[in-house]
């Protein structure tokens, strides 16, 4: 069943606030994983398993590199979600 | 009907490391790739590493290594029947590093022979060495990691110039009365092999026209921290289920030290207790590859001597890409094995 925006977009936000501490409430589509929140490509691969764990997704490596934005990463994994 | 051998137990006698003096701090690194102190300590937690001297050899540092951990183990060279030198930075295919190390350290009829299993060559070579004690084919076994990877290394590629570098570590395994070496869980992700690799080969040397460095390491940073940190930990796991212990009972996990972030998030997923002794000697001693593990393991007791003789988690992953890891009874005390 596909996932909507807003459901992904909750489950991105606790998964960033776990994986790099950064509060939820500050986390918002636009924000940029390395210049807004401080999310390191290291990081980020976390931040990725988690979320293909949570949403039953699969993100290759080569997308992560895409992934600039929380919005990206919302809208990738409700696309592959469908 | 043929007859066949009986082996006994096995463990881990004693452990040697040697360290190239050396001491290469970020500072030295970070002119040629535009990068921070700062940078360096959060992505991999690598304060300072050791280069080996320009013609200080694989071998030398080998030879250092293996005399120090027969000292300890209180065994003569002429006892040990097999070597094992895991290592990818000797620069002869043959003969093979192992052969050199037996001829140096006085015994040249031992059996002899180098692995190629990278940053995983060294619990390679422990589960080879306990199974060979095990089936009676060997009594006494020298498993030594080494590497020269300062001469393998791009000092301008901005992504692995800060990561590698020298040492030795060497362990002597033998008998047992009880097991000692937990079964050796290995395998491969061979679908990944170009996430790490050496180039240029042998062949593209031979077509160059202009042969003017040697081949460097280059690698996959995320492809590799994902498959170190997701699925190194579940082959963690695999070893202690296979040990029939349970993470609570190590005293100690000694992973390979490959970046401190790999580490401490493995530990997280494998759920190691605060209790147990995590070895960090990427910090100081940076990824020293095949040598890694020997030489965490020996720092570690140095600086936990009451951790001898407790349980550790070894695991050894790299390029390949190739794992194995195992539960071992960490070495006894030596000053305990000298009284006797």
């Amino acid at each position: 069943m596909a996932l909507t925006q807003a459901e992904v977009l909750i489950g991105i936000k606790e998964i960033v606030e776990e994986v790099a501490g950064i509060p939820a409430d500050t986390i918002e589509m636009d924000k940029n994983f390395t210049d807004d929140l401080d999310v390191d490509s290291l990081s980020m691969v976390e931040v990725v398993v988690a979320a293909e764990e949570r949403f039953g997704v699969k993100i290759p490596d080569d997308q992560v590199s895409e992934l600039a934005t929380v919005g990206d990463a919302v809208n990738f994994i409700v696309k592959v979600s469908a | 009907m043929i007859r066949v051998n009986k082996g006994t137990d096995s463990r881990i006698l004693s452990v040697g490391g040697y360290q190239p003096e050396r001491i290469v701090p970020n500072s030295e690194i970070i002119e040629r790739i535009d990068s921070t102190d700062e940078w360096i300590r959060q992505r991999t937690g690598i304060e300072e590493r050791r280069f080996a001297a320009p013609d200080e050899s694989v071998l030398d540092m080998a030879e250092a290594a293996c005399r120090q951990a027969l000292e300890r183990a209180n065994i003569s060279m002429e006892d040990i029947d097999t070597v094992i030198v895991a290592t990818i930075t000797y620069p002869y295919q043959a003969p093979s590093a192992a052969t050199a190390v037996i001829a140096r350290l006085g015994n040249p009829k031992a059996a002899a022979f180098d692995i190629n299993a990278a940053c995983a060559g060294f619990c390679y070579g422990v589960g080879m060495a306990s199974d060979f004690i095990r089936s009676g084919t060997s009594k006494h076994v020298l498993v030594v990691g080494v590497e020269k990877l300062s001469d393998f290394t791009d000092p301008d590629d901005r992504a692995t110039a800060f990561i590698f570098a020298d040492g030795a570590g060497a362990v002597v395994i033998g008998p047992s009365n009880h097991p000692a070496i937990g079964p050796t869980v290995w395998g491969s992700d061979a679908d990944s092999r170009d996430a790490i690799v050496m180039e240029p080969s042998w062949n593209e040397m031979r077509q160059s026209d202009s042969f003017n460095r040697w081949p460097n390491i280059s690698q996959q940073g995320q492809t590799v921290f994902r498959w170190a940190v997701f699925s190194m930990s579940k082959a963690g796991l695999k070893a202690i289920e296979a040990a029939g212990i349970t993470p609570s009972d190590l005293a100690a996990f000694i992973p390979h030290q490959a970046n401190v972030r790999i580490i401490e998030s493995m530990a997280r997923e494998i759920g190691i207790p605060d209790t147990v002794a995590i070895a960090q000697d990427i910090r100081t001693s940076g990824n020293t590859s095949a040598a890694s593990v020997p030489l965490a393991m020996s720092a570690l007791l140095k600086d936990r001597p009451e951790l001898h003789g407790g349980l550790a988690l070894l695991i050894g992953y790299g390029a390949g890409l190739v794992y194995a890891g195992q539960v071992v009874e960490l070495p006894p005390n030596p000053s305990s094995l000298k009284k006797k």
